[in-house]
């Protein structure tokens, strides 16, 4: 075999190679790559909360009617409409916070409700002008809040 | 194909042609997507004036990975047939793909501040995202650390090859697992989610970006093609130079 054609076999050897390795890296650490857990994700994985030690992240939609903002505290629910998760913050919201927005928070949980210490907003792959939003609601084929 | 486009002279030669036409246009989609992107385009429905950081951020984010993988193909062609033409395309590449990492960074932490409520978040998207720009630098940094030339193009282009690896993660890092960064809205099964009054300014400035970051590249091979030619001449000039001392 030509020296050239020998270089190729052995890089293209080492790139599935490595490949194989980053894949099995990455499934090993799949709980530790994802961002945040959904109330249902949670139920599966822990059960209890109260086997929850450390700082955790929760993610899904902010159930309608559920939100309750007194002196800069702030009480509202998570849902991934399986499960439910109340939450307790103490802070600034982001601009995007409102009922049926898909949030992140993050917190230590305390008899099942989660004390966060951060929520930010998550923002959906959907971009339009605001006449085209309304238009999509009046003629009722909205999805934007329903789906994350 | 390779070979035939790998010979200096021939490179020059079409090359002299295709700059201008490549500057003039690049300029005329960036000015146009510019003045659609941030004049006449309108609002988004909840990110309101930030949207319009996106048409800055989404060519950036896809030239990034677009030149690395440009970066990783000429690093195999170097490697396999050692051609230097090769090399000097790795080369030349290699800080434009880390400006335009570093810009899709930046461009981002500005818009996540006011949209998500952070500048940064350990993501599986922002995370490969950082590591890319992190193997442009060790791609940079490593070509140039050695006292022979060839030393640093052969380990860098090796680094290069590696980093391949990081694309795809880069790419499905929002469908394998949950992120804060949103998925993809432009390649997707059932046509883009962006509304066609977005979707122009969008489309005109990756265009733009592409022809800029092919002129800028161009320019910069043929930059590195003078410099070694006045290497060679010093060289030259050195030796004759010895030789007559004797």
């Amino acid at each position: 075999m030509k020296p050239k054609y020998r270089r190729l076999v052995i890089i293209t050897l080492i790139i599935t190679i490595l490949g194989i390795a980053t894949q099995l890296i990455l499934m090993a650490l799949k709980d530790n790559i994802i961002y945040f857990y959904s109330p249902n994700d949670l139920k599966l994985k822990y059960g209890e909360t109260k086997n929850i030690k450390n700082k955790i992240r929760i993610g899904g939609l902010v159930l309608e009617d559920s939100v309750i903002i007194e002196n800069n505290k702030t009480t509202f629910i998570i849902t991934d409409r399986i499960h439910q998760i109340k939450v307790y913050f103490d802070g600034s919201l982001p601009d995007l916070f409102r009922e049926g927005q898909g949030i992140i928070a993050e917190g230590t949980f305390i008899k099942n409700n989660l004390i966060a210490s951060q929520v930010l907003a998550k923002h959906d792959e959907n971009y339009m002008p605001p006449e085209v939003a309304e238009a999509l609601k009046k003629n009722g084929v909205w999805q934007g809040d329903i789906k994350q | 194909m390779f070979d035939w486009l790998a010979n200096p002279n021939r490179f020059n030669r079409i090359t002299n042609k295709m700059q201008p036409v490549l500057l003039l246009a690049s300029l005329i989609t960036i000015i146009l997507g510019l003045y659609f992107g941030l004049y006449d385009s309108p609002k988004d429905y909840q990110q309101g004036h930030a949207v319009r950081i996106m048409y800055v951020h989404v060519p950036s984010a896809w030239l990034a990975s677009g030149l690395y993988l440009l970066l990783a193909i000429s690093s195999i062609f170097y490697i396999v047939w050692k051609h230097p033409l090769a090399d000097l395309m790795s080369r030349a590449t290699a800080p434009i793909g880390a400006l335009f990492s570093l810009l899709t960074l930046v461009t981002g932490s500005l818009w996540g501040k006011p949209m998500w409520g952070t500048w940064w978040v350990w993501d599986a998207r922002l995370t490969s995202m950082l590591i890319l720009f992190f193997f442009y630098i060790g791609y940079i940094l490593l070509s140039n650390a050695f006292e022979r030339k060839i030393d640093g193009s052969k380990s860098a282009a090796v680094l290069a090859i590696v980093g391949i690896i990081n694309l795809p993660i880069i790419k499905f890092s929002v469908d394998w697992w949950h992120t804060l960064h949103q998925p993809s809205s432009l390649l997707k099964f059932d046509g883009p989610t962006i509304d066609g009054q977005m979707l122009l300014p969008l489309i005109l400035m990756i265009i733009g970006f592409c022809l800029f970051a092919s002129y800028i590249i161009i320019l910069n091979v043929k930059t590195k093609l003078i410099e070694k030619k006045c290497e060679a001449l010093i060289l030259k000039l050195n030796l004759n130079e010895i030789s007559n001392i004797r």
